[in-house]
């Protein structure tokens, strides 16, 4: 589609503000302004909309198709959530405003609703406390390891690894390593820690281990109970990766189980919108030794139940985010839970389970399943012998179904992951059967045919390493 | 249950065909010992329930002030048209797009978005975003870390004191170390900064406007650097760099912003989006993920992720940063915001909004014993000088109706009577007569 700058008409004008009493030129001189004007589009008001009304019509989402993203819970985002987050008395309020003097007092509700999540979250995992500020997963990850590290650089542990399995996601170990940390990667057994490489891995240099769990197979970890034993002998830390966290709410509390740190991706188990990349927000939860270290300012209430912020922690680390955090994604979680409630949110689990096994095995003649057993929340399958999961997938869009997540992890070969998620019917599972079957028997019977899709889409295969070789990143680089 | 379609009938089935009996079965992994302790979760509420709650706390915060608070976050206009079509779902139930064929709007405004700020910032790449401003700093520093295999970064301390605090939290002393070059009064000290640049320098980062509002040329501080092979990273405010002389023409290696100006809302802190360009010889070391424009097997144009090799799902612990989700909806606010307003509309809300705080300066250093902090020239933001300690008088206009700005008391050492104001495009004549009257009557009241 015609790019924004190639529709622009010099002197065209939008949403154009009042003339200004005086130009930049007038008001600073010259040799602190910019000597070219930008070179911004310039189009009507509805030459925008009609743009990018047009631009969204190219893209697949939740709303419009299944969206069995693995390790993405890509479940329905509820509109009231949306509703919830645009109120003026959340979106018009300046942050700093809470830390001007006395001005908590002309910010309770939103402190509130940092307060609720934090209460929310706590009992959902059973975790001590939480901190809303990380702004995603993987900085959830970086806070997490962090935290990690000055707990033990408080108790005089001199630690330097951190052991990463290899079914664990790339952002474990790239977090650890941007902590400061060595990583240690272990291999996993029967597609699970195997509680004797772990034995082996182990030694006073180990400051944590990070778990996936159930980890990115969709499997239980069944040695849990072992591993935390383990870990516990040299004082090492056990994080909790809460990516899969739909699978388990209701079943499993982290925090009862031994874990000291956890990561949840609001954007994936409490239903905010992933954006088209983003934001989310990616608080983090810890076990009491863990409180101390936590950013500031941690939300506290008074006597009198109203809220302030308590900046008077010297142990903490600091400051994650410049405020709380993302702010408007904690309110549509907060409002999703609330709506859910504890037993809509375990219903919720129990069915994003029920719906991927019963996925696995009707797929079970289809696709190669290498670990046929009862499943979580997801499951990976490899491409039958012969097929590769890129042109499955491929004829999965053709076929109006976005794929699932396809080589991750990459511990499995031409390995698909199909995460359901809850909120899918079991028409659209029937549905979406019939089109990965039929995509697979394109594949075996005419290969070429597979590898041409997809064909119905706007656009087909897109030459990925001309782009990175000619590198064209924007307009102005053609 | 709400947003669990199946019945009944339905479960049964499913259960039969996966060969269990009950749902509980499907939980078998999880043996007794590992069952919660408890979960106290309160039961659910109806949606109108939820809302009237949602609309409750919202109404308990004060969004009615006059308000002059920046500080490195300014209330512009958000033009309706952004909520209208960044509300379309079709982008914000998308996620990253991976499967580029069913992605081309996500992928196409994207590359867009790379392309209107590396032109707003005369810069030559630009990423799709990272959290937020202080990240984006952060990141600026992990790559001239990488790009020179050198690990100290001199920083200006007139940038954002709380992107600063973001920096030490997030650094880690084994790879990178900051050395903060103290304000001269609130405007840079270029000597300083320079004298601080050593063989162990890999990037010297500074602010403009500065957080005391002070506009800068840091041409000469960069072409020093860019001599002693030292990365040149400045942070700038997206609105008034339609107007400000740009990182490019400096000649920066690397240039960052918080996008919130660009059309999001203030959101008590979030989500905004960091914005991050470089020249073209970084671009291996860049962070996050990046657009590139190619050909499909038809000779068609269309959009893909790029230069993925760099990222954490490929090179895992030796990525060039651990990011994944992004801020991709604020990128599409600030896309369609640049859009809508183009080039002339950016550069009248910059030109407004300093109209308006020459007007504030007027009104306000006319008051007996209010003064600015110097003489710098300014951009939409000033540093005032009070006869009193800025937060008390605050308190006291704040009880009135008006927020006068940030004290700076907390932020920097001997500034208890500095107040830092901001206005935008959207600060009236009346609000600053208003903010005027009240602070003359709160300095007079006590002398
Ligand atoms: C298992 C796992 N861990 C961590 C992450 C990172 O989360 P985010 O993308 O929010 O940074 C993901 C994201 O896809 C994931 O699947």
């Amino acid at each position: 589609m015609k790019s924004l700058f190639a529709q622009s008409v010099a002197g065209r004008v939008g949403y154009l503000p009042e003339k200004p009493e005086k130009s930049a030129a007038e008001l600073l001189s010259a040799h602190l302004l910019r000597k070219v004007e930008p070179q911004l589009p310039e189009l009507s008001e509805l030459d925008v909309v009609r743009h990018f009304t047009r631009l969204s019509q190219q893209n697949f989402g939740v709303d419009s198709h299944f969206y069995p993203l693995g390790s993405c819970t890509m479940k329905y985002n509820p509109k009231f959530t949306e509703q919830a987050a645009a109120l003026p008395g959340f979106t018009r309020l300046h942050p700093l405003l809470a830390q001007m003097p006395e001005g908590e007092r002309y910010t309770q509700g939103a402190l509130q609703c940092l307060w609720d999540m934090e209460q929310a979250l706590k009992e959902i995992t059973g975790m001590a406390g939480y901190t809303l500020q990380p702004m995603a997963g993987a900085n959830g990850e970086f806070t997490g390891v962090k935290l990690i590290a000055a707990y033990h650089k408080d108790k005089g542990n001199k630690k330097t690894k951190i052991i990463v399995p290899d079914s664990a996601h790339g952002t474990n170990p790239a977090s650890a390593v941007l902590a400061g940390y060595d990583i240690v990667n272990i291999e996993s057994k029967d597609g699970m820690i195997d509680p004797e490489t772990l034995e082996a891995a182990l030694d006073d240099d180990v400051a944590a281990l990070m778990m996936t769990c159930p980890n990115t197979l969709g499997l239980f970890e069944t040695h849990l109970p072992q591993i935390v034993e383990k870990l516990r002998k040299v004082d090492a830390l056990l994080y909790y990766d809460g990516a899969n966290m739909n699978a388990v709410l209701g079943q499993m509390r982290v925090g009862d189980v031994g874990f000291d740190v956890v990561h949840l991706n609001v954007h994936k188990t409490f239903a905010t919108p992933h954006g088209g990349g983003g934001p989310g927000a990616g608080p983090v939860g810890v076990s009491e030794k863990l409180l101390p270290y936590l950013p500031v300012g941690r939300v506290e209430k008074r006597a009198d139940d109203s809220f302030f912020l308590n900046f008077d922690y010297p142990k903490s680390i600091g400051h994650i985010a410049p405020f709380y955090g993302n702010f408007g994604i904690v309110v549509r979680g907060l409002a999703y839970i609330e709506r859910l409630g504890g037993e809509g949110l375990r219903r919720a689990s129990t069915f994003a389970v029920l719906n991927a096994n019963y996925l696995r095995v009707v797929l079970q003649d289809t696709l190669d399943i290498p670990y046929n057993r009862v499943c979580m929340h997801e499951f990976v399958a490899s491409a039958p012998e012969g097929q590769r999961a890129l042109d499955i997938a491929k004829g999965l869009l053709d076929r109006g179904y976005h794929a699932p997540t396809i080589y991750f992890p990459l511990i499995v070969k031409e390995c698909l992951m199909p995460e359901p998620t809850e909120t899918e019917s079991k028409q659209t599972l029937d549905a979406f059967v019939e089109a990965l079957m039929d995509a697979v028997a394109e594949g075996r019977d005419t290969p070429e045919k597979a590898h041409e899709a997809p064909v119905t889409l706007p656009i087909r295969r897109l030459d990925e390493t001309a782009a990175a070789r000619q590198m064209v990143l924007t307009e102005d680089m053609a | 249950m709400p947003f669990v379609p199946h019945t009944e009938a339905e479960i049964r089935q499913m259960l039969a065909v996966i060969g269990l009996t009950s749902l509980d079965d499907l939980f078998a992994d999880i043996t007794p010992e590992l069952r919660p302790r408890s979960f106290n979760v309160p039961a659910g509420k109806t949606e109108s329930a939820v809302l009237a709650r949602m609309e409750a706390l919202a109404g308990k915060n004060r969004t009615d002030l006059i308000s002059f608070l920046g500080a490195g976050f300014y209330q512009h206009a958000v033009p309706s048209v952004i909520d209208a079509l960044t509300g379309r779902s079709e982008f914000y139930t998308a996620y990253t797009p991976y499967q580029p064929e069913c992605s081309q709007g996500t992928l196409q405004a994207i590359f867009e978005f790379q392309t209107a700020v590396a032109r707003l910032f005369d810069m030559e790449c630009c990423n799709a975003s990272v959290y937020d401003g202080g990240s984006a700093l952060f990141e600026a520093a992990m790559m001239a870390v990488r790009h020179t295999k050198r690990h100290s970064i001199v920083v200006d301390e007139c940038i954002n004191p709380l992107w600063r605090a973001q920096l030490e939290t997030w650094h880690n002393e084994g790879i990178v170390h900051f050395v903060t070059v103290p304000h001269k009064n609130g405007t840079s000290d270029m000597a300083a900064l320079k004298a601080a640049i050593t063989d162990n320098t890999a990037a010297v980062m500074v602010q403009n406007p500065n957080f005391f509002g002070a506009v800068e040329d840091f041409s000469e501080l960069f072409a020093h650097a860019r001599a002693h092979k030292v990365l040149s990273v400045i942070s700038v405010y997206p609105v008034l760099q339609s107007v400000l002389k740009t990182p490019g023409e400096m000649g920066a290696d690397v240039a960052v912003a918080d996008g919130q100006s660009l059309g999001q809302y203030l959101n008590f802190g979030g989500p905004y989006l960091g914005i991050m360009t470089c020249r073209k010889d970084c671009i291996r070391q860049f962070p996050g993920r990046i657009v590139g424009r190619t050909k499909d097997v038809d000779g068609e144009t269309g959009y893909v992720l790029t230069l993925q090799a760099r990222e954490q799902h490929i090179r895992r612990a030796k990525a060039t940063s651990n990011i994944c989700s992004n801020q991709a909806l604020c990128a599409l606010r600030a896309l369609i915001y640049l859009a809508v307003v183009g080039r002339q509309g950016l550069m009248r809300v910059a030109e407004n909004s300093m109209v308006m705080a020459r007007k504030a300066v007027e009104k306000l250093t006319a008051i007996s014993g209010v003064h600015l902090l110097n003489d710098a020239p300014f951009g939409n933001e000033v540093a005032l000088v009070l006869p009193k300690p800025a937060a008390a008088v605050a308190a006291s206009l704040m009880a009135q109706g008006i927020v006068p700005g940030f004290p700076l008391g907390g932020l920097y050492a001997g500034m208890d009577n500095v107040l830092l104001l901001a206005c935008t495009e959207l600060t009236s004549s009346q609000q600053v007569d208003a903010l005027a009257s009240a602070l003359a009557s709160a300095l007079g009241g006590a002398q």
